[in-house]
C-alpha cells in the first residue's frame, strides 16, 4: 500500500487496467451487454469531448458553444479516408488499424484548421463573439455536409468500418486527457489561467493573450476532431443532425455540471450524465422531463459543479515531481 | 422579375415574425446579458396556446384572432415572469455562464415538458384558422399576390413593435429599462428598482414571443410538435445579434434583413436556405463586430 502511494503514476495504471478488466469480465459475464458496452465508449469519447471543451471555456475563460461542429469535421474527415478512398473495410486489422490511427489524427487535424479559421478573427475580440462565431461556425459546418454530395448530404455517410472498440476508446481517453492534463499543468496552462482570471493583467505581465488563446482554441478542436473520427468508427453510421447545435449544448452541460475548472469536473460531468438518462430509462418519457430540472437544481445550488475547483488525486502531479521541478 | 419580388414578399412575411422574437432576446440580453435559450420554447407556448385557446374565443367572442393573440400574449407573459423569478434570480449574481446553462435547462425542460401526452402531447396539430386566408393578386402582369394572412403578420408585428417602441422610449419603466441596461449598479442607486425592470423585460419578451407563436401557426397552419420553436428561435437570435444585440430597432432590422436573405436563398436551395443566415452573421460580425446597429463599447481598465 505505501509502495502504492509512494508510486502513484503506476497505482493510476494498475487502477485503470482493474477498470477495464471488470468491465471485460462483466461483459463476458452477461451482466453488461453490447448496449453498455456501445454505452460505456460514449462515455470516453464525451469524456475526451467535454475536458477539451474545457480547456476553452473553464481554464481560458472563453466561451465556446459550437464545439461539436468540430467534432463533425473530424468525423467526416477520418469517415472519408477509412470508408471512401482506401476502401479499409476491407483490410485486415493490421492494415485496417493503421489507417484509422492516421484517418482520426487527419479528422484532428482538419478540425484543428477549421478551428483556427474560426478562432483566429473571433479571439481577438472581447465578449462574447466568440460564443456566437462558434456557435454559428457549428451550423455553418453542418449546412456545408447537407449540401456537400460527396459526403452523403443530408443521407447521412454510412458503412463506416467499425474500428473503435473497447480498448481503443480506453486508449484514446486516456492518452487524450493524459497529454491535456499536461498541458494545463505546464507553463502554457499558467498563462490561460492568468487571461482567464484578468485578461489586462495577463497582456501586462507578458502573456501574448490572443495568441494563447488561439492555439489553445486550435488544440481543443483538434481533440474535438478526434473524438469525431472514433465516434464515427463507433456508430458506423453519421449524419449532419448528429453534430447539430443541441450536440454542442450537450457538452456544454455535461462540463459546467461536472464543474468547468476542473479536468475531474470535466470527466465526472460526462460519465455522470450520459448514464443518467439511462439509468432512467424506466421512468420513460419523464426522464426527459427530471433530467433538465436536475440540472437547473444544480445550477442553483451548486453553481460552480459537482466537482468545483476540486481535482481527483490521480490527476494532480505528485508531490515528489512538483517539488523537483519547483528546486 | 415577379420572382424576385415574390421572394421578397415572403422574406418579409418571415421576417415579420423573426422580429417578434428577436426583440425579446435583445431586451433580456440589453438588460440582463443572458442569451435566453427558452426564449424560444415561449414562442412554440404561444403558438399551442393560439391552438388550444381559439375555439373557446371564438366561441365566447364570436371572432376568434384578437381574443387568442391578447390571450396567449398574458399567457406567455406570465410564464417569462415565472421563469425569470424561478430559474434566473436565484443565479443573478452568480457567473453569467451558469445563467446561460440553466437557460439551456429551462428549455430543455419545457420542450420536454410540453411534448408529454398530458401537456400539448408530441403529436402534430393542424391549427386552427383564426383567418379566412384569401389571395388579394397585384395589379400588373407580373402574376404576384399577396395572402391577407401577410398583411396580417405584418400588421400585427409592425402594431406591436411601434407599441413597444412607445413603451420603451416614453414610460417611465421604459426609462428605467434603458438606464439598467446602461449601468446596472449605477441605475439601483439612482432608487431604480432592479428586480421590477428585469422581470417587465422578461415578461414583455415573453408576450411579443408570443404573439409571434400565433403569427406562426396562423402562417403555416399547422404545429409539428413542442420541438417547434428551436429553428425559428435560433434564426431570430442570430438576427438579433445581426442589429446588435440589445439594441431595438437593431433586432427589427436584423430580423427582416434574416427573413429576406432566406428566403431568396431557399428558393435556390432548401439547405442553402438554413445555413445563409449564420454566413450573413459572420461576415457582418467580421466587419462589424458589435452588429449593424450596435455600438462599440471600449474596455476599460
Amino acid at each position: 500500500m505505501t509502495f502504492l502511494r509512494a508510486h502513484r503514476t503506476i497505482a493510476t495504471v494498475i487502477a485503470f487496467v482493474l477498470v477495464y478488466a471488470i468491465i471485460k469480465v462483466l461483459n463476458r459475464a452477461g451482466i453488461l451487454n453490447a448496449y453498455y458496452i456501445q454505452l460505456i465508449m460514449l462515455v470516453g469519447i464525451n469524456i475526451v469531448m467535454t475536458v477539451s471543451l474545457g480547456m476553452v471555456n473553464g481554464f481560458t475563460g472563453q466561451f465556446s458553444i459550437g464545439h461539436a461542429g468540430f467534432m463533425a469535421v473530424g468525423a467526416y474527415t477520418s469517415a472519408m479516408i477509412t470508408t471512401v478512398w482506401l476502401h479499409a473495410t476491407t483490410a485486415n486489422p493490421w492494415v485496417g488499424y493503421p489507417v484509422f490511427i492516421v484517418a482520426i489524427l487527419a479528422g484532428g487535424l482538419m478540425a484543428a484548421g477549421a478551428g483556427y479559421l474560426v478562432g483566429a478573427p473571433s479571439l481577438r475580440l472581447k465578449g462574447d463573439y466568440l460564443a456566437i462565431v462558434t456557435l454559428c461556425a457549428n451550423e455553418l459546418i453542418r449546412t456545408v455536409i447537407r449540401v456537400t454530395d460527396v459526403l452523403g448530404g443530408p443521407r447521412g455517410l454510412g458503412g463506416i468500418p467499425k474500428f473503435t472498440t473497447l480498448e481503443v476508446v480506453f486508449v484514446f481517453a486516456i492518452v487524450s486527457v493524459v497529454l491535456m492534463r499536461n498541458y494545463l499543468f505546464s507553463s502554457h496552462g499558467r498563462s490561460m489561467k492568468a487571461i482567464r482570471d484578468s485578461e489586462i493583467a495577463a497582456e501586462a505581465t507578458g502573456i501574448n493573450t490572443t495568441k494563447q488563446k488561439v492555439f489553445v482554441f486550435v488544440f481543443s478542436a483538434f481533440f474535438a476532431g478526434v473524438s469525431g473520427g472514433v465516434f464515427a468508427h463507433l456508430l458506423q453510421f453519421i449524419h449532419p443532425d448528429n453534430f447539430s447545435f443541441m450536440k454542442s449544448l450537450e457538452y456544454l452541460i455535461y462540463l459546467y455540471i461536472g464543474g468547468a475548472e476542473s479536468i475531474s469536473g470535466a470527466i465526472v460531468g460526462p460519465v455522470i450524465f450520459t448514464l443518467l438518462p439511462e439509468l432512467m430509462r424506466s421512468l420513460q418519457s419523464w426522464r426527459m422531463v427530471i433530467y433538465p430540472l436536475i440540472l437547473i437544481l444544480t445550477m442553483i445550488f451548486r453553481t460552480e459543479g459537482i466537482m468545483g475547483l476540486k481535482e481527483f488525486s490521480f490527476i494532480l502531479i505528485p508531490q515528489r515531481q512538483r517539488k523537483e521541478a519547483t528546486a | 422579375m415577379g420572382q424576385f419580388l415574390q421572394q421578397l414578399i415572403n422574406g418579409i412575411q418571415i421576417g415579420s415574425i423573426y422580429a417578434l422574437i428577436a426583440l425579446g432576446y435583445t431586451m433580456v440580453y440589453g438588460i440582463v446579458k443572458l442569451i435566453n435559450f427558452a426564449h424560444a420554447d415561449i414562442f412554440m407556448v404561444g403558438a399551442y396556446m393560439g391552438f388550444f385557446l381559439a375555439p373557446v374565443m371564438a366561441k365566447i367572442f364570436g371572432g376568434a384572432f384578437i381574443p387568442t393573440i391578447i390571450a396567449a400574449m398574458l399567457i406567455t407573459g406570465l410564464l417569462g415572469f415565472v421563469m425569470e423569478k424561478l430559474a434566473y434570480r436565484p443565479l443573478r449574481y452568480k457567473s453569467r455562464l451558469s445563467a446561460l446553462i440553466t437557460a439551456l435547462g429551462v428549455s430543455i425542460f419545457l420542450e420536454n415538458f410540453c411534448a408529454m401526452p398530458f401537456v400539448f402531447g408530441p403529436t402534430f396539430r393542424k391549427f386552427p384558422d383564426l383567418i379566412v386566408a384569401k389571395n388579394i393578386p397585384i395589379p400588373g402582369n407580373l402574376g404576384l399576390s399577396i395572402s391577407n394572412v401577410l398583411l396580417l403578420d405584418v400588421g400585427v408585428s409592425v402594431f406591436l413593435m411601434v407599441l413597444l417602441f412607445w413603451f420603451v422610449n416614453k414610460t417611465l419603466i421604459g426609462k428605467q429599462m434603458r438606464a439598467v441596461s446602461f449601468d446596472k449598479p449605477t441605475a439601483s442607486l439612482m432608487g431604480i428598482n432592479i428586480d421590477v425592470v428585469i422581470s417587465t423585460a422578461f415578461i414583455v419578451g415573453a408576450a411579443l414571443a408570443g404573439a409571434g407563436g400565433i403569427l406562426y401557426g396562423t402562417t403555416y397552419g399547422m404545429l409539428a410538435s413542442p420541438f417547434l420553436g428551436i429553428w425559428p428561435g435560433m434564426k431570430a437570435f442570430i438576427a438579433a445579434v445581426l442589429g446588435g444585440i440589445g439594441n431595438i430597432p437593431g433586432a427589427v432590422l436584423g430580423a427582416y434583413i434574416m427573413g429576406i436573405s432566406e428566403a431568396f436563398a431557399t428558393s435556390v436551395n432548401s439547405n442553402l436556405g438554413y445555413g445563409i443566415a449564420f454566413a450573413i452573421l459572420i461576415g457582418i460580425l467580421l466587419i462589424r463586430p458589435s452588429g449593424l446597429l450596435g455600438k462599440f463599447v471600449p474596455e476599460k481598465v
